[in-house]
């Protein structure tokens, strides 16, 4: 308790439940909450109206509200808000917390809930939303006593951010709303039991360093825990890879921790990730991962992941070390104060990297480089969907940008062609692969960065998807640009219906797509369409000169594959890297099975 | 390399002492079920009704692996205060109620009477064609007597679960007074 503000008797100013709700959403600095209303949560917007504390986004579907948070929570670094009411509102949010606790993004979900009396009674608009959201939540909560609700607020706020972060909900029945309850500040948390370890175990700190300094061909492994920890660990990793001289790769959540510019950066790594980061993990032999965890995206086939390397693994989440892959250093930790440690003691011991070794590395690993597994030739009149995203990226480079996308092939090809040189400026859906994610997401950034240039890398299948929020974007005037690439297919399951099913393209064509311009239009914003590669710069040009949200409608070719790729079930070193390469083997039944 | 996974099914008894409060239960099922993990048997009671703790007795089995995500996986569940490995830790009592009725005539009822006394099961209730046996013993020794029961009559059982305990004079779940306040390597 803070003794300078607070004096003995700690003042329990009385309120309403609904009152509570608010003032512990300003006293946790909450500045903007994206929602949707509805009978239960009446009281709420009742007390939003008359305080005019907290600035509420109207969002067009409670999905959207939990992106919209997603994105502002994850290019600002705070918790985003979510206000639902019961029923329909809560369960039209579950696919947002679902995709928040796949990708550890910190929210708080307030959710309306039939009066405590009627719990149970299949009263109107009632969910066991707790019951619902359990597995899709780190924690969540039923409000059943107005007693208890400020220590609850607050504690949701802690639990969301603490450690590895996460959504949390709360359920507030209505009769709680109303009742008149004691209003407790922000103070020690009530919980005593959730103070996730962030400070390493300075022994496994030296051995990893020891194990670091010992490497002939390492490779930093760096995921999400590197922005969730804050810019610091990013800055720190740099650092890092700086004085140590090794290649560094990244996971698509990691993308902006280490600046793509640096050539150690050697690209994204995983199922699309580049020849060289891929065969630098399978032939390393020391691997470091910090803030990642292993994920199946990533290693390919389990039983030859990098077979030969002695893997360190720092997380915040003791649950992510040894669940997939089993490692020899585990150092738990925030990744920020770990890299913190490990640079001091590389110091201390007077470490140094071993020269002649990674000289040769480093050759090993430019002659995969030299691959240009990237490449690809724009020519003719049809754009190719490569050409058109990494012409955006050069067109914005160096500007002050933030990208969502939505999920496909646009995806990796936004992931492959863009360079990022910070965190937070990369907002994708990595864990849940949630189509529809990226306007919202968008929406979400662009209210938290009111004059950053905030565009959502799309594909025309996904962007119908929570094609609604155009309308938020209307309303509140947020010059959010859709960048639709539109190859007239659900292209990723195309490509893998090509590769994998025979070319038996069931149901993966999107017909009647709607005419995005006038889409655009109808919505109050600008509709923009590239036919051929002429129009191309100037479309984005365009685009990016208005000043409302628009619609780039980019006609690209329709049956282009997404490479580097390695086939599902597959090993590292068994990437596809074009067309023109054959996949060794038919896919194993084992790889089949895999998503 | 990383370490040699031992990929032999193990069989553990794990202690959690968890917030008593709505859901907790469900919390921990639904962590089992969601991640594919067995439960041979789970117990709960409220063991600090001051503090409003309860303690749950698992017992699961799995790779050496498998069991420590779900020492990890239950230890990240925010109302979860402790969890400790009761097979691994030391020696332990594992102990489980139950009672089985034991319908049958004639003889038999003689060798049930005789059978249970020789596992020190109680008969408390009778009618001239059963018993309803109380026997508390490790899980082990009640699957013995059910098997003998079964062979001399039809029975119906219902067993409680096993609840577990480490030896020895060390406290190691703390109830009472027990905020592990400057240890800050709890949950995840
Ligand atoms: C909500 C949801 N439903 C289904 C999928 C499966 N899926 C993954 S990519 C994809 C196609 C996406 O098509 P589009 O948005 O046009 O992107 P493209 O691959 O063509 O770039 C589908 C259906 C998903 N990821 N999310
Ligand atoms: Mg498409």
């Amino acid at each position: 308790m803070t003794s300078a503000t607070q004096p003995d008797t700690e003042p329990q100013t009385r309120m309403t439940g609904a009152a509570i709700v608010l003032k512990a959403l300003q006293d946790q600095g909450v500045d903007v909450v994206f929602g949707y209303p509805g009978g239960a949560v009446l009281p709420i917007y009742d007390e939003l109206f008359t305080t005019n504390a907290v600035r509420h986004i109207l969002v067009r579907h409670e999905q959207g509200a939990v992106h919209a948070a997603e994105g502002y929570a994850r290019s600002t670094g705070k918790v985003g808000v979510v206000l639902v009411t019961s029923g329909p509102g809560a369960t039209n949010a579950v696919t947002g917390l679902t995709d928040a606790l796949m990708d550890s993004i910190p929210i708080v979900c307030l959710t309306g809930q039939v009066p405590t009396h009627l719990i149970g009674n299949d009263a109107f608009q009632e969910a066991d939303t707790t019951g619902i959201t359990r597995p899709c939540t780190k924690h969540n909560y039923l409000v059943k006593s107005v007693d208890h609700l400020s220590d609850i607020m607050h504690e949701a706020f802690h639990v969301a951010a603490r450690g590895r972060p996460g959504p949390v909900v709360i359920d507030l029945p209505k009769d709680v709303l109303f009742a008149d309850g004691p209003y407790r500040a922000p103070s020690a948390p009530r919980r005593t039991t959730y103070r996730p370890r962030t400070v390493p175990d300075q022994d496994a700190v030296e051995q990893a360093v020891d194990l670091i300094a010992s490497a002939e061909r390492p490779v930093f492994y760096g995921g999400g825990g590197l922005i969730n920890s804050g810019p610091e660990a990013s800055r720190l990793l740099t650092e890092f890879v700086q004085m140590t001289g090794y290649p560094t790769t990244l996971t698509l959540m990691g993308l902006g921790a280490f600046p793509a510019s640096d050539r150690r950066f050697l690209g994204m790594l995983g199922m699309h990730g580049t020849y060289e980061a891929n065969l630098a993990m399978y032939n390393c032999d020391v691997m470091i991962n910090i803030g990642a965890r292993f994920d199946d995206r990533v290693t390919g086939r389990i039983s030859d992941f990098s077979p030969r390397s002695r893997k360190i693994h720092v997380d915040i989440d003791p649950s992510s070390i040894n669940k997939n892959v089993p490692v020899d250093v585990p150092v738990i930790g925030d990744a920020a104060t770990v890299l913190a440690r490990m640079i001091e003691t590389w110091k201390r011991k007077g470490c140094r990297p071993r020269q002649d070794a990674l000289a040769r590395w480093w050759e090993q690993i430019d002659s995969w480089r030299a691959r240009d597994c990237l490449a690809y030739s724009q020519d003719g009149s049809v754009i190719k969907p490569q050409h058109a995203i990494r012409r955006l990226f050069e067109k914005i480079r160096g500007r002050d940008f933030y990208i969502t996308t939505e999920v496909g092939q646009h995806q990796m090809w936004a992931a492959q062609y863009f360079e990022f040189e910070e965190p937070n400026r990369w907002m994708t859906s990595g864990g849940l692969g949630t189509m529809g994610y990226g306007l919202p997401a968008a929406l979400g950034v662009q209210v938290a960065h009111p004059d950053a240039l905030v565009i959502d890398v799309a594909g025309e299948a996904s962007f119908l998807m929570n094609i609604q929020e155009l309308s938020t974007l209307c309303q509140y005037g947020l010059p959010v640009k859709a960048f639709i690439v539109n190859n007239q297919w659900m292209g990723m399951v195309r490509q893998w219906q090509e590769l994998i099913h025979g070319g038996r393209y069931s149901e993966s064509y999107t017909a009647s797509l709607p005419d995005f311009v006038k889409l655009a239009e109808s919505f109050g914003g600008v509709g923009l369409i590239a036919r051929t590669a002429d129009d191309l710069d100037d479309v984005i040009d365009e685009m990016l000169a208005v000043d409302r949200f628009v619609l780039a409608d980019i006609r690209v070719s329709k049956e282009e594959n997404c490479f580097p790729m390695i086939p599902s079930g597959a090993a590292h070193n068994e990437m596809l890297l074009g067309q023109d390469d054959r996949m060794e083997h038919e896919t194993s039944d084992d790889g089949m099975v895999l998503v | 390399m990383g370490q040699q996974e031992d990929a032999r099914e193990q069989r553990r008894t794990i202690a959690v002492l968890v917030d008593n409060e709505p859901g907790v239960l469900a919390r921990v099922i639904g962590l089992f079920s969601g991640r594919g993990y067995n439960i041979e048997s789970l117990t709960v009671s409220e063991v600090d009704p001051v503090a409003g703790f309860s303690r749950i007795t698992i017992v699961t089995s799995g790779t050496s692996m498998v069991i420590e995500q779900i020492k990890a996986q239950l230890a990240r569940l925010v109302p979860v205060h402790e969890v400790h490995d009761l097979s691994t830790e030391g020696p332990h009592i594992e102990r489980e109620l139950a009672l089985i009725k034991v319908a049958n005539r004639g003889d038999a009822r003689i060798e049930a009477l005789r059978i249970a006394d020789m596992f020190r099961a109680r008969a408390i209730d009778s009618t001239l064609e059963s018993f309803v046996f109380e026997l508390t013993g490790n899980p082990g020794k009640i699957n013995a007597f059910v098997g003998l029961m079964e062979a001399i009559g039809t029975t119906e059982v219902c067993r409680g679960g096993v609840v577990a305990i480490s030896r020895g004079s060390n406290i190691s779940m703390v109830t009472v007074d027990g905020d592990p306040e400057d240890d800050p390597t709890q949950a995840g």
